[in-house]
């Protein structure tokens, strides 16, 4: 009897963690996006203009660095930050100014965001502006797109062609 | 509630179980044995997952679907197996985890144990999520942006790794090769670290007990046969993944990323491992004088070796000895003052005829000479026949049993008691003798009362002599509740006490 009552709440024990296990690595289902929404993922990586530009240096000024650093020019690596505006419909859904990666200011500015929208048309608006020296925007691109439940639209900069690129 | 009082809670609950889970069988004081036995299934089913996985980003899917598909007996079966005892090794250690931080297992000579027991739950972690992206069906596909969107907010790299999943394009094989290494390569670390954690531990129960194994591997079989894991749909980068079939057990911390953000996850991360890393410092328990060795007692006889719980002792030449004769030599960081090496050598024996019982290792604070004094004292001086009751700290409080023809003396751990004892107690005119102590596997010093059932069932040294009958003494291993039982001994003896060992 003792032995049919041990069998039995070892038997009770082990189907609750059987239970536990089974249950929980499926259940409940995980909705990380209501059903009607899209998603628009900001995904950009690149490396703004030169802040400065090179400059000549004077033979006084040469003699006062080291000798092995004599470098007739001096190049600042800094970059500029990456400044970029997304509408959505004609509203501001993202602004952001990234700083440039690296210890000198001289890597790519990373920007990555994820907007959640309805499902459905959209106006989308792009700002991007990759130059500290120059006024206003450097790039712009405005688009119609019609999402469908939980696609996600790509908003990138292709450095070769030099266009914000909507995918 | 203070740290007591959950502490006697959860003893009370181990105690119920035990009902259940007789002999040491209860799982939950075999907890990183569990542990161990499940990384050992996901070890073996994971070769054979590799040996059939195709690395790629094209074929991975089709790979792993195939399996569930093609050969659901075994292939299916194992790759069922493979996530069940990942569950099961999650659910496991941080059950293991908490117990131990509940017992105040985590300072002095366990914090060591302790801190190494962290990183493997880093470990456990990564090679969990890990799983995930390499079946590329909806689920990884979830678990590779979550977990790169994750990294991303660690400045640890100059990049987004985020940027490798915008789009299927941009998913490279190299870059599924690294995930896949990512997988092999952690679960290694996993089981180097878990021998750094079992370093300082003897003869580790890295096997639960029998009924412990066939039950755990046959919870996970049925189930891997009832409810296979059958992938999602192939990723497909272009479409976020909704209305997941998630796996709460492992990746519950992507989730928790989406709902508060990647910085208050790893902020939240870093508290949790910061308060297990200080847990160690916050614990101000009073340091007990730890094992002292006697040279010219010591004949370097390997046995307190063999039995320190805590691998605290090691043998070094003899300082006034032979050559080649060896001497015992105590870590005073590892040792745990639990005395069980005292009961173990042979230089405790109390029919030794010197004025004071001298031992090879002993604890200063309860040393064998105390012991017999204090027991041919009480012997002596009662004025009814006694019964000498044999108790340790972490059982029954064998000093405040309230019977007037029982002495008891409360141990460090009943290891500590040299079988021989029993036998000197009944010679010096004890009408029987009890020993008790913790539960059958749930010693606090892990070993005691299994050397000492050992040593009085003549299967250890230094063992209890056979002239010494049994319906003399009393073993109840019955933890710190269980008066019935030792009640019931007492009584037994009491009915015997015309017989005894004639002197
Ligand atoms: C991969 C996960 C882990 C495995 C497989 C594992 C396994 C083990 C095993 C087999 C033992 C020896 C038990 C015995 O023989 O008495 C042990 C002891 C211990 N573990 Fe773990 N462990 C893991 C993680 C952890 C973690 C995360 C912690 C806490 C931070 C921890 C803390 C401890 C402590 C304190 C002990 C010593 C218990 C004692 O001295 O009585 N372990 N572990
Ligand atoms: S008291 Fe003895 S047996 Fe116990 S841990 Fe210390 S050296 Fe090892
Ligand atoms: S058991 Fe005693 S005699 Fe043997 S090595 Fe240890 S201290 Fe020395």
């Amino acid at each position: 009897m003792k032995k049919f009552a041990v069998w039995l709440g070892q038997g009770i024990l082990y189907a609750a963690l059987a239970t536990v296990i089974v249950v929980f690595s499926h259940w409940p289902a995980y909705q990380n996006l209501a059903a009607d929404r899209a998603l628009i993922k900001i995904s950009i990586s690149h490396q703004g203009q030169l802040l400065g530009d090179c400059v000549e240096l004077t033979p006084q000024e040469l003699a006062k660095l080291p000798p092995n650093m004599r470098a007739p020019k001096s190049c600042p690596r800094e970059r500029s930050p990456l400044t970029i505006e997304v509408d959505v419909d004609g509203q501001l859904a993202h602004r952001q100014v990234a700083k440039p990666s690296g210890l000198s200011g001289d890597g790519a500015a990373v920007v990555y965001r994820r907007l959640e929208v309805p499902a459905g048309k959209h106006h989308i608006e792009v700002r991007m502006k990759d130059n500290a020296r120059s006024e206003g925007f450097d790039y712009t691109r405005s688009e119609e797109v019609d999402l469908a439940p939980a696609e996600i639209l790509v908003v990138d900069f292709d450095a070769a062609t030099r266009r914000i690129i909507l995918l | 509630m203070n740290a007591q009082a959950i502490r006697n809670s959860w003893k009370r609950f181990e105690d119920t179980l035990d009902v259940i889970f007789p002999g040491g069988s209860n799982p939950l004081r075999n907890l990183g044995a569990i542990a161990c036995l499940m990384f050992a299934i996901l070890l073996l089913s994971g070769i054979y997952l590799y040996a059939v996985f195709d690395t790629s980003v094209a074929g991975a899917w089709q790979s792993v679907d195939a399996l569930s598909r093609q050969q659901p007996w075994l292939g299916g079966w194992l790759r069922s197996m493979h996530r069940y005892a990942a569950d099961g090794f999650m659910i496991a250690t941080v059950l293991h985890l908490v117990r131990e931080w509940i017992m105040g297992h985590h300072s002095r000579f366990r914090r060591v144990t302790w801190l190494t027991g962290i990183p493997l739950l880093a470990f456990l972690y990564v090679s969990g999520i890990g799983g995930f992206w390499l079946n590329w069906d909806r689920l990884g596909q979830y678990a590779a942006v979550a977990s790169a969107e994750l990294l991303d907010a660690l400045p640890l790299l100059a990049t987004s790794l985020s940027r490798n999943f915008l789009s299927a394009e941009s998913v490279s094989d190299r870059l599924f090769s690294l995930l896949v290494f990512v997988h092999l390569g952690v679960p290694l670390l996993l089981l180097f670290g878990l021998w750094f954690h079992l370093q300082r531990i003897t003869r580790p129960r890295i096997l639960p007990p029998r009924s412990v194994s066939i039950g755990v591997l046959a919870s996970l079989g049925i189930i891997a046969l009832a409810v296979p894991v059958l992938s999602t749909a192939p990723a497909e980068l272009g479409l976020v993944a909704t209305a997941l079939p998630l796996d709460w057990i492992l990746l519950h911390l992507l989730v928790l990323a989406d709902m508060l953000s990647a910085r208050s996850t790893w902020m939240l991360i870093a508290l949790v491992l910061a308060l297990l890393v200080a847990a160690p410092l916050f614990s101000a328990r009073a340091t007990a004088a730890v094992a002292v060795v006697d040279a010219d007692n010591c004949n370097g006889c390997r046995r307190c070796v063999e039995d320190c719980p805590y691998s605290a002792i090691t043998l070094e030449p003899h300082p006034h000895g032979k050559p080649g004769q060896q001497i015992a030599v105590v870590a005073a960081e590892r040792c745990a003052s639990c005395g069980i090496c005292a009961g173990a050598c042979p230089s405790a024996t109390p029919f030794r005829s010197v004025v004071e019982l001298v031992n090879g290792i002993d604890m200063p604070q309860l040393s064998v000479d105390m012991l017999r004094r204090t027991l041919l004292d009480a012997l002596a001086s009662a004025r009814v026949p006694q019964i000498i009751a044999f108790g340790c700290a972490h059982g029954l409080d064998v000093e405040a049993l309230g019977e007037a023809d029982v002495t008891g003396y409360n141990l460090l751990c009943t290891g500590m008691l040299p079988p021989s004892f029993v036998e000197y107690a009944l010679r010096a005119g004890a009408v029987g003798v009890i020993i008790s102590g913790c539960a059958e596997g749930a010693c606090e010093f892990r070993l005691g009362n299994t050397w000492t059932a050992q040593r009085l069932r003549g299967e250890r040294e230094p063992h209890l002599r056979r002239i010494v009958s049994s319906r003399d003494y009393r073993v109840v291993f019955a933890g710190d509740r269980d008066r019935g039982s030792l009640d019931q001994a007492i009584k037994e003896l009491r009915g015997n006490a015309a017989t005894g060992i004639n002197p």
